[in-house]
């Protein structure tokens, strides 16, 4: 087992200054004044967060025919060094996806006054930073309604990725939505692990979707980042439903995504760049709800034969309580307590 | 009955999670049996698992997918091969290098040819090894008992589930019924005998060594191309060490291979149904505590139960011959 250690200890010494050296390289000589954008480690392409984060980018520059730089980690170590480099080079705003960015952002931000910074899924309290939050809770609401709908043993699944607060917002929003329509519905809870690798590991995933699926569950529920990938694959192997999480998801298994739970990244992604260029940024909150389509569930053509309209009326229902207040969905992560088990 | 059903789910996804570290312990077993020292078992399943998934998308056969991850698994092989047997090169030290290798390499590939962040494309289809169901298996699924076992956990699952358990009782035979293994042991416990008897040491160590990276491109082919849809960043994910763990815990024979890497599954899988549901008298038991339950008992077991494991005797140490 010695070897064991010693290669892993080799492995991120390696990748540690591999990174730093490729890091180096990919920043030199990057234009000025762009705004930029850093995903966190599940990558830029894992069809759900980051992926999200990027189009909202490329939406942007579409748009005003401007550019940005952006960057994939490579390691926990680079977040700083990420950060500065930018920030050094005159980047503006610089966002960054992902709660894991609290710390190295609370930082940086300190030594850049002058510099605009967003971070997404966490709150950094600095004069110049957005911090914008997304009321999964709701979206995952109506996702669990649609679940409790759609589901003919009574009972559905959860697979989270890491297990984390933010991720048991999920969870709660779902089983209340799923509740909400049926009292008696049983739920299971899982979720990947409990480090970081939670995020990237489809192979568990799947096994726990189908021993949800063994135990009666028709509709999965994953909310799991790359790992979500091998739920969805699990329930279209097993002839059930799935739903996808942060990007429209419901392409990946046609006919076996029931839906999938919006978490418009991409719009946040894409205003805190648009309100720097046209000089209206605003530092401090930003919460994306219902109400401002920051949440909301995915129907299109890889679906539209599993919704029915009974469920979409009851949905959209659902959708305009929370809005007006009538239901209030309760948030995991304000006292970490969720009223229904 | 109610037990007895989740039982059976659970035995089946032991079965599920057992294959790769099955074929990859075996895959071990060759190499050191003939005395190389294999640490790279996790690399080569990785590259394996890669070029699997990549010819699958590709071509839209699983076949070709497994051919290839054959194919890489073996060229992986003879590096580590050419290194520490031609010239005599530290084992261990190769064995890290394939590993670094097989992570680094099939990332860089996987985001050049895909652009999806190191991941292949999704298989579906033809290009992924689909459950066989055995004759009879649905007729027999009603069956009290019988019908469980029968259809739940022996039908309905892929080729390479099948091909893993049976090289089970072949290695057994190879190993120990045949001269190719006599030669096979004797180059790893005292290799100068073989070579007075006339047979070329280095050449059998490279036999091995091919063994080995066949069996870990079947491994890695299991992986990409029939127990997940496609290829992400380090989905071996540590499976290769433990395959080592399991090695030394079955003390180099192959039919406790197979019942160490089963135990291996079983705690994975035992976790993973484990996870949520209310135990008789505890309660529902935290995530992390039945997430740590497999470690710990590996702890316990490897230091507590199997005594002395010795592995063979030139393990690790190149041939030289005598002038």
């Amino acid at each position: 087992m010695k070897t064991k250690t010693l290669s892993k200890s080799l492995a991120s010494k390696v990748g540690i200054l591999a990174g730093g050296i490729a890091l180096g390289a990919m920043l030199a000589g990057s234009a000025l004044a762009e705004p930029a954008i850093i995903y966190d480690l599940g990558g830029k392409f894992d069809k759900s967060f980051n992926e999200s984060a990027y189009n909202g980018a490329t939406a942007w520059a579409e748009e005003t025919g401007l550019s940005f730089q952006d960057i994939e980690l490579q390691t926990d170590a680079q977040r700083e060094q990420a950060l500065r480099q930018f920030a050094r080079r005159g980047s503006n705003p610089i966002v960054v996806a992902g709660f894991s960015w609290a710390t190295a952002l609370g930082k940086v931000a300190a030594e850049f006054p002058e510099t605009n910074f967003a971070i997404i899924d966490m709150v950094v309290d600095a004069p110049n930073v957005r911090s914008v939050v997304f009321n999964e809770h709701e979206g995952s609401f109506l996702v669990g309604a649609l679940a409790a709908m759609k589901s003919e043993t009574g009972k559905v699944g959860f697979v989270g990725g890491m297990d984390i607060p933010l991720i048991r917002k999920f969870y709660c929003g779902y089983a209340q939505g799923a509740r909400a329509v049926n009292p008696d519905i049983e739920l299971f809870e899982n979720y990947t692990g409990t480090t970081p690798a939670a995020w990237n590991d489809p192979i568990t995933a799947g096994e726990l979707a189908k021993a949800a699926m063994a135990r009666g569950a028709d509709v999965i529920y994953a909310a799991a980042g790359g790992s979500g990938l091998g739920v969805l694959q699990a329930a279209a192997d097993e002839g059930k439903f799935s739903i996808g999480v942060d990007a429209n998801q419901n392409y990946i298994q046609p006919g076996s995504v029931l839906t999938s739970m919006l978490k418009r990244v991409d719009l946040a992604v894409a205003s805190a760049f648009a309100d720097q260029t046209n000089g209206e940024w605003t530092s401090g909150f930003q919460v994306m709800g219902i109400g401002n389509e920051g949440v909301g569930w995915s129907l299109d053509e890889f679906n539209a034969d599993l919704i029915t309209d009974e469920m979409k009326d009851a949905v959209d229902a659902l959708s305009a309580k929370i809005q007006s207040g009538e239901i209030v969905v309760h948030d995991y992560t304000t006292d970490g307590t969720c009223p229904v088990s | 009955m109610e037990f007895f059903n989740s039982s059976i789910f659970m035995l089946d996804s032991s079965i599920r999670l057992t294959v790769p570290l099955l074929l990859a312990c075996l895959a071990g077993l060759y190499s050191e049996r003939a005395g190389i020292f294999d640490i790279g078992l996790e690399g080569k399943m990785l590259a394996g698992a890669f070029a699997a998934a990549t010819v699958a998308a590709l071509s839209g056969s699983a076949l070709y997918g497994l051919m290839a991850g054959i194919g890489v698994s073996i060229i992986m092989s003879l590096i580590h091969g050419v290194a520490s047997i031609t010239f005599r090169g530290n084992q261990i030290i190769s064995g890290v290098a394939i590993n670094f290798l097989a992570a680094g390499l099939t990332t860089l590939l996987g985001q050049t040819w895909f652009r999806q962040g190191g991941r292949t494309p999704q298989l579906s289809g033809d290009a992924r090894f689909t459950g066989i169901e055995l004759p009879y298996a649905a007729e027999l699924a009603d069956v009290p008992i019988i019908g469980g076992i029968y259809s739940e956990l022996l039908s309905g699952h892929n080729i390479l589930v099948y091909v893993a358990f049976a090289a089970v009782p072949i290695t057994y035979y190879v190993l120990f019924h045949t001269r190719f293994g006599l030669r096979l042991r004797a180059s790893g416990e005292n290799p100068k005998a073989v070579d007075t008897a006339g047979v070329n040491v280095n050449f059998m160590r490279f036999k091995a060594v091919i063994i080995t990276g066949v069996l870990c491109g079947i491994a890695g082919a299991y992986l990409s191309t029939a127990q997940s849809a496609g290829f992400g960043n380090n989905m071996t994910a540590g499976k290769g060490f433990i395959a080592l763990a399991a090695l030394i815990f079955a003390k180099w024979m192959p039919i406790r291979a197979l019942f160490a890497t089963l135990l291996f599954g079983f705690l994975d899988a035992l976790q993973i149904r484990l996870q949520g549901v209310e135990l008789p008298m505890i309660g529902e038991v935290p995530v992390q505590l039945i997430q740590a339950l497999p470690y710990v008992l590996t702890v316990i077991l490897l230091a507590g139960f199997i005594g002395k494991a010795v592995g063979p005797k030139a393990g690790g140490i190149p041939y030289v011959k005598e002038r």
